[in-house]
């Protein structure tokens, strides 16, 4: 049994950090939080040149071919560093839709713009409150247009193109659900900046009107690409989870060493260091979950719907708890503005909705092992 | 990343099926199947007698301790081949229970300190399962800090005399030997002043008092030393080096990886999926959902947590301090579904008896068992300490008995 990265895949986890940790600073984040800019577009070129938007896409389509397990620890190393880019809806969303369902022509247009970093890309899933659901789909298609409004839209004001799901009729059934993709800078659109929780990464309101889209897979099959979609990502992001957890029990552990009150370092008291304890358990517990979730997902295997919402519960719950008590553990100075905890807990939050909220995993996870014992 | 085993460790594994379908008491696998933590005993037979059987079939046949050198009763085996044994023997581990402190904790002690003809004359038995062995350490003054321990150990001529009382053992009752700590030294500082010895437990002046617990059973036991006498050559290290000693004890448990601790879901999670509430199967609802579901996730984390250690040991690295977190975890886990179970069941949840409560009464059993798994082995708290402090790096306590002699620390905390 070999339950790990491999030597060359924490290799790469080890460069993918070094390289973050100069061009990803606390500093670089900040200014995109305090809104310079709507992302930091200097960071995203390295990212292509060091090779890791496209480590998953094939050679053929400009990627780099290596694999999901390659990806997984550069998700890892993106939370951590809370990277203000939008590596998770252009790699995670767009890049896994079009490599389940994209035709030929389409991945050639869209993977290798992916992966040189020409091209942003987004899933236009939600509109408005609830989860993923096809009933929760009302934007239409019909004679190769699509009306509607989509939102929120990860990074969808700075979005090239939009993979979007559609209602092509109402029979009630999955099938009503089809995905299209969308050229953003072409007519019939129009976008909408959202104020959002995790203002690092942008959300966005997009209106559809008579908007020009191309189908993405076979008709009635785009309900079941999408399930597949978001659980792909949902390991994706857990990795991003995971690494952010680390990072948040990291500077509360380093804050814990380093202030003194009542003439000792604060790391001393047991409600100190119980709470650190307990957030290493959740961190661990998440990892652990996560790495199930990247051997299903590497190796496409049937207990990858189980795997993915395990992990997706496991790593929301574990970065959301450290998050919240690195910034007990900072005490007030957790709460200014000016120390980065707050970077973190925005995150966190914002990253346990993004595919769903944790009691819809919830309810997905106990749906999938009901399937799992019942075959 | 992969599940499968090297060609070496396929070999074994089928090895150790093999012989495990062969001999294995398969009578009684169901029975052990379904047991749970407060539910381990069997309908018709003695677990204990059942348990000494099948290790001393095991010990005959060289799968006794399969990590301890073969001259001491072992198989000199890797410790990736116990982690694959104990995954072959599955419920047929469950009856390694008895043993669990003998061979985690007394073996290695004794392999670490006792003379070389104690080992080659101790040592077989207890991997055989022949001799049961406990461990003599808590006291009613020291739990959770066991250093502040009070038996006395007095040297008289070629022994030592022994006055004092233990608390909390595990299996006093059926043990044939113990490993003891006992104080050789009051006048320095608590840590500095212990000392470790093996004894017969038929010694005269030694007396074991089965404590009834909370539960109702009694696994744990009061045992009393009125002049108890120990030769000189069952001491096990250094005299005042005690506390040294004890650390092996307890750094052997802690290596032990793959055992799996318990947590309940499985028997939570058979039992809603068939279970029907007043508004239809508790499967389909809500609030049912989202409990099973965040209890899904730990055990799932746990398992796979120690998958990771396991391929440490696979790749013949040494594993990471993850493991730490298995007991902290399933220890509060198991009470909370246990509650949970009986909440399900509404008032009949109040009724534990076998013949009449729900699913045979066995979340009513894990319910009133449960305090102990938190307690026993190092209490949640000393868990969470050994986390902050061994993992993340963070200062130890304060101690303000640390350079005080210990008949200077105060024993009462109000007058």
């Amino acid at each position: 049994m070999n339950f790990d990265f491999s030597d060359d895949q924490k290799q790469l986890r080890d460069q993918a950090r070094k390289f973050l940790t100069e061009k990803c600073s606390p500093k670089a984040v900040r200014a995109i939080l305090d809104g310079k800019a709507p992302y930091d577009k200097a960071l995203w070129k390295g990212l292509a040149e060091m090779g890791f938007l496209g480590v998953a896409i094939p050679e053929d389509f400009g990627g780099a071919g290596a694999g999901h397990l390659e990806l997984c620890v550069i998700a890892e190393e993106m939370g951590r560093a809370n990277a203000p880019v939008p590596f998770s809806s252009t790699v995670y969303l767009a890049a896994e839709a079009l490599l389940i369902a994209g035709s030929d022509s389409q991945k050639k247009k869209w993977l290798p713009a992916i992966a040189s970093g020409e091209a942003i890309g987004t899933l236009a899933l939600f509109e408005g409150k609830g989860n993923p659901s096809p009933k929760n789909i009302k934007l239409t298609a019909a004679n190769g247009v699509l009306n509607g409004v989509k939102k929120p839209v990860a990074d969808g004001a700075i979005a090239d193109f939009a993979v979007v799901a559609a209602r092509t009729g109402s029979s009630g059934r999955d099938g009503d659900i089809a995905l299209f993709i969308v050229d953003l800078k072409g007519g019939g659109v129009e976008v909408k900046n959202l104020t959002n929780l995790d203002p690092t990464r942008g959300q966005a309101e997009i209106t559809f009107r008579d908007c020009k889209a191309e189908p993405l897979g076979a008709a009635g099959e785009g309900w079941s690409i999408l399930t597949q979609v978001l659980d792909r990502a949902a390991v994706l992001c857990a990795f991003e989870q995971v690494g952010g957890s680390d990072r948040a029990l990291e500077m509360g552990r380093d804050y814990a060493l380093d202030r003194i009150a009542f003439g000792r370092q604060i790391g001393s008291f047991q409600a100190v260091k119980h709470m650190l304890a307990d957030m290493y358990v959740s961190a661990t517990l998440a990892r652990s979950n996560s790495y199930y979730g990247a051997w299903a997902l590497s190796t496409n295997a049937g207990e990858l719907p189980e795997a993915a919402a395990a992990a997706r519960i496991s790593a929301t719950q574990a970065f959301q708890h450290c998050a919240k008590n690195n910034i007990q553990v900072h005490g007030g100075m957790g709460f200014t503005w000016e120390f980065d905890c707050h970077m973190y807990y925005r995150r966190a939050n914002a990253m346990a909705l993004g595919l769903g909220s944790l009691s819809y995993w919830e309810d997905q996870l106990i749906d999938r092992m009901r399937k799992k014992n019942a075959a | 990343m992969n599940f499968e085993d090297t060609p070496q460790e396929a070999a074994f594994r089928a090895t150790a099926r093999a012989w495990i379908a062969a001999n294995a008491p398969q009578q009684y696998e169901d029975e052990l199947r379904k047991s749970s933590l407060g539910r381990t005993q069997l309908k018709n037979a003695n677990i204990l007698e059942v348990a000494k059987a099948w290790q001393k079939k095991k010990a005959d046949a060289g799968w006794a301790c399969l990590h301890w050198p073969k001259d001491y009763g072992g198989r000199g085996s890797s410790p990736i081949e116990r982690v694959i044994w104990q995954q072959e023997e599955g419920p047929f581990g469950k009856l390694s229970g008895m043993f669990i402190i003998g061979h985690g904790m007394c073996g290695p002690t004794m392999m670490a300190f006792a003379r070389e003809e104690h080992k080659r004359s101790y040592l077989p038995p207890l991997a055989s399962g022949v001799k049961v062995w406990c461990q003599l350490f808590s006291e009613p003054a020291g739990g959770s800090d066991v250093a502040g321990l009070r038996t006395r150990a007095e040297r008289d001529g070629e022994d030592w005399v022994i006055n004092g009382q233990k608390i909390w053992t595990s299996g006093a009752h059926y043990s044939d030997y113990g490993i003891l700590l006992t104080r050789t030294d009051p006048n320095v500082a608590k840590h500095k002043g212990l000392t470790m010895f093996f004894l017969d437990m038929k010694t005269p002046g030694v007396e074991v008092r089965p404590i009834k617990q909370a539960s109702g059973a009694s696994d744990f036991n009061e045992v009393y030393f009125t002049n108890v006498r120990i030769p000189d050559h069952q001491r096990l290290g250094e005299v005042n080096d005690g506390w040294n000693v004890s650390l092996t004890t307890l750094m052997n448990e802690r290596m032990s990886i793959g055992a799996g601790v318990s947590t309940g879901f499985p028997e939570l999670f058979d039992y809603c999926s068939s279970l029907m509430l007043d508004d239809g199967p508790a499967i389909e609802d809500r609030a049912v959902r989202a409990k099973l579901a965040n209890w899904a996730v730990k055990a799932s984390g746990l398992r796979y947590t120690s998958m990771r250690a396991i391929s440490a040991l696979s790749k013949g690295e040494r594993p990471g301090p993850e493991n730490s977190i298995g007991k902290l975890v399933a220890g509060s886990m198991i009470q909370d579904v246990a509650t949970y179970a009986l909440d399900l069941q509404g008032a009949a949840g109040v009724v534990s008896g076998p013949e009449d409560a729900e699913v045979a009464g066995r979340f009513q059993a894990m319910l009133l068992r449960a305090p102990g798994t938190r307690v026993e082995g190092g209490t949640d708290e000393i868990m969470r300490n050994i986390i902050a402090e061994r993992v993340l790096g963070l200062p130890g306590d304060i101690r303000v008995d640390k350079d005080v002699p210990f008949n200077k620390i105060p024993t009462k905390g109000r007058s």
